[in-house]
């Protein structure tokens, strides 16, 4: 008898979950999501993962795109460009519309190649890459792509927004980069908006890194002391950024951090109290901002987001991504790869704060304002529990950070 | 000359940590021959251990307990795992302590998350001892040199004054004469593991608030201890202590000289400029590569002298 009762409880089961997946396969726009999701790097990507997934369930309930859910479909690449491109393979192999990737652009380099070559090849299978954060300025100038978009200010870029954040009396900047393609764009262009903007600011000395070799950085704290250096202006993230300033505080050194990346996930409790009123970083957004500027429903939204995971909502930026894609599939009326990038093409919304941005047709790079927060006590938001935050302390607009380019954009069917 | 002393001190704290990692794995290597893969596993273990104990009942008991707790994850480990896997060779032990380190990673990120934990330095030596030409020195590296100099002074005695340490001393060039005289050597093993993990958890508990305590800390710290123990040599303990001092100093002082290959050749009356040949390596400067060096001289070693610095027999 009980036998019986479960049998027709689990076929019951199996009806209903056959019948789910039938109903979302054909009625969602699926995004493919590829970052480390493993391995020494994963608490990018997780973190990552759970802001979009957030971000999506609200664009969904806001009707998603042309009466269709947007669904995320999440692929550990392990921080290897070669595991990236399988996880595209298998996008396109789903004839998913949209790859989404932010960490490395080594690997951002790789999908846009592999992106390329898929889409001429299979002209009525075609993909677009959204690029949430591999910032090497290469990707939307010598390399830019029709199928690549990035949502996050390129290097040079957010090199701007730092150097324009240094105050007047700060005369000695130190440079300390990570050897590698990203970590020499931002020595470059450090240097150069340095140079531009700031020609009074002498710099006392620039160093590479190697790549997360670095286990003590004591020595480097000396050697920046001894050259009289007032502020660090740094690109290093993960472990090279928090050893960094960690071995900076714990030195007593009279040093401020600029930095591009300490606001990420794991920056704030490596760095603790020592760091009050010392680190600032770039950043997109911060829970911090929307008080700042009086935008209740901004505020509500990252609220949401903390209730439901317990840690803080720093990827605005991920937002004005579906919020693009929303508009961009709808205005193109299908869901179709080609039509929706001449969609996305020259678009241009009101983010969720209320600022203007703007998807550049020339580059396919997007501008949008962009924030300075320092890291202190007594923050309406706490980073990490840490009971200190990130306090906006400048904002730099969309128009004043319009870079040129040099891309030459090759469209389908133009060529 | 500051520089020079506060890079010094430094260079010690540094050294004095890798030993401390170190010394266990170059106990168990030259006992065993088992090039065990998780022994850094058991120092972010030490680490993760003593953050929890610590939020708790605080960090003097927990530098005690995170250390003993580490010491009995390693004793079942070499009773219920290894102790099977060394019939089957060398390679077996191997695979199973590099699979085992995978593992302790995928459960450090599960139990305690993928973002570093808040452990930090206790209260009472959170304060600058003194200060060299205006850059303080915590207190609480003071604390670590301490801790480790008393380890290395306690292994020491333990090893060549107690009769336990005789019989592993025996064990450990010859175990089947010691199996012959009745001691048992098994049982030896297992303790010399067990002692070996703890020691690693031990520099988890002091290096895990130092550094950061985060899962990819066993994964950064793996590498280099490795080359401690070869460059040091087998079965020294001298060596493996003259090897961590060494290679904490190489890399301190690397990044404190800015000097290239190109400067040396300049010595030389030779200017390199960009059209000469190599321009790009030979412009290279030592802080770049600094982090790189205890490899290279892993490889000379391995090449000229392949019992490494002390060591009584070859690798």
């Amino acid at each position: 008898m009980l036998q019986g009762k479960w049998l027709a409880v689990f076929s019951g089961l199996v009806l209903a979950i056959a019948g789910c997946g039938q109903a979302s396969a054909q009625a969602t726009i699926k995004v493919a999501y590829t970052d480390p999701l493993s391995g020494p790097f994963a608490q990018v990507g997780d973190a990552n993962l759970k802001q979009m997934q957030y971000i999506i369930d609200y664009i969904n309930s806001k009707g998603g795109a042309l009466g269709k859910k947007f669904e995320l479909v999440p692929f550990d690449n392990k921080s290897q460009p070669s595991d990236a491109l399988i996880a595209l393979k298998s996008a396109t192999d789903q004839n998913m519309p949209f790859i989404m990737q932010c960490s490395g652009s080594n690997i951002a380099a790789a999908l846009i190649d592999g992106v390329n070559k898929n889409n001429e090849r299979n002209p009525d299978n075609r993909i677009i890459y959204l690029n949430c954060g591999a910032v090497a300025p290469e990707l939307t100038n010598e390399q830019c792509s029709f199928w690549h978009f990035r949502f996050d200010l390129h290097a040079g870029m957010k090199a701007e927004v730092m150097v324009r954040a240094l105050p007047k009396e700060t005369t000695k900047v130190y440079l300390i980069n990570q050897d590698y393609l990203f970590g020499q764009s931002v020595q470059r262009e450090v240097r150069n908006y340095l140079t531009k903007l700031r020609p009074d600011v002498q710099v006392v000395g620039d160093e590479l890194i190697p790549l997360g070799k670095i286990k003590d950085f004591s020595p480097y704290i000396t050697k920046i002391k001894a050259s009289g250096a007032q502020a660090l202006l740094t690109g290093n993230w993960g472990p090279d950024m928090n050893l960094l300033i960690k071995a900076g505080v714990d030195a007593g050194a009279d040093l401020h951090y600029y930095t591009f990346y300490a606001h990420l996930a794991g920056g704030p409790t490596a760095i603790g109290a020592g760091g009050d009123n010392r680190v600032l970083s770039v950043m997109s957004y911060s829970e911090n901002v929307a008080p700042a500027i009086g935008n209740k429903e901004a505020e509500a939204f990252g609220e949401g987001f903390r209730a439901k995971h317990k840690f803080d909502f720093s990827a605005a930026g991920f937002r004005t991504i579906f919020e693009y894609l929303q508009a961009a599939v709808n205005k193109a009326g299908s869901v179709d790869a080609t039509k929706i990038a001449t969609a996305m093409e020259g678009l241009e919304l009101k983010d969720f704060l209320g600022y203007d941005t703007k998807m550049r047709k020339d580059d396919h790079q997007i501008i949008t304002e962009y924030f300075v927060g320092t890291f202190k006590k007594g923050t309406k938001y706490d980073a990490e529990g840490t009971g200190l935050g990130w306090a906006p302390t400048a904002t730099i607009l969309a128009k004043d950070i319009d870079q040129p380019n040099t891309c030459k954009m090759k469209r389908p069917g133009a060529s | 000359m500051e520089v020079f002393v506060v890079s010094l001190l430094n260079g010690l704290v540094y050294g004095m940590l890798l030993f401390m990692l170190a010394s266990g794995l170059t106990l168990i290597l030259s006992m065993m021959g088992v090039l065990n893969f998780a022994h850094a596993s058991a120092y972010m273990l030490g680490a993760y251990f003593a953050y929890t104990i610590s939020t708790y009942i605080g960090f003097w008991p927990a530098l005690i307990l995170a250390p003993l707790l580490c010491g009995l994850v390693g004793a079942a480990i070499e009773m219920f795992g290894l102790r099977r896997v060394h019939r089957n060779g060398h390679i077996a032990e191997l695979l199973f302590t590099f699979g085992l380190a995978l593992l302790i990673e995928k459960g450090v990120q599960m139990t305690w998350g993928l973002l570093p934990v808040p452990y930090r330095v206790p209260e009472l030596l959170d304060f600058p001892l003194f200060s060299v030409y205006g850059t303080h020195f915590p207190a609480y590296r003071a604390f670590m040199l301490l801790i480790s100099a008393l380890m290395f002074g306690a292994i020491w005695l333990g090893l060549t004054r107690t009769r336990i340490g005789l019989v592993i001393q025996a064990a450990l060039t010859h175990p089947d004469m010691a199996s012959a005289l009745g001691h048992n050597v098994p049982r030896i093993f297992t303790l010399v593991f067990a002692a070996g993990t703890a020691l690693a958890g031990l520099a988890g508990v002091i290096g895990g608030n130092y550094q950061v305590t985060e899962p990819a800390m066993a994964f950064t710290m793996g590498p280099i201890v490795f080359v401690v123990v070869v460059f040091g040599g087998l079965g020294s303990l001298t060596g493996c202590f003259i090897a961590s001092i060494l290679m904490g100093l190489i890399q301190t002082f690397a990044v404190v000289f800015d000097v290239s290959l190109a400067d040396l050749l300049a010595k030389f009356g030779f200017t390199v400029t960009s059209g000469t040949p190599f321009a790009e390596v030979l412009n290279v400067t030592l802080p770049r590569v600094g982090a790189l060096l205890p490899f290279l001289m892993l490889v000379l070693i391995l090449v000229f002298r392949p019992r490494g610095l002390m060591g009584t027999r070859d690798t």
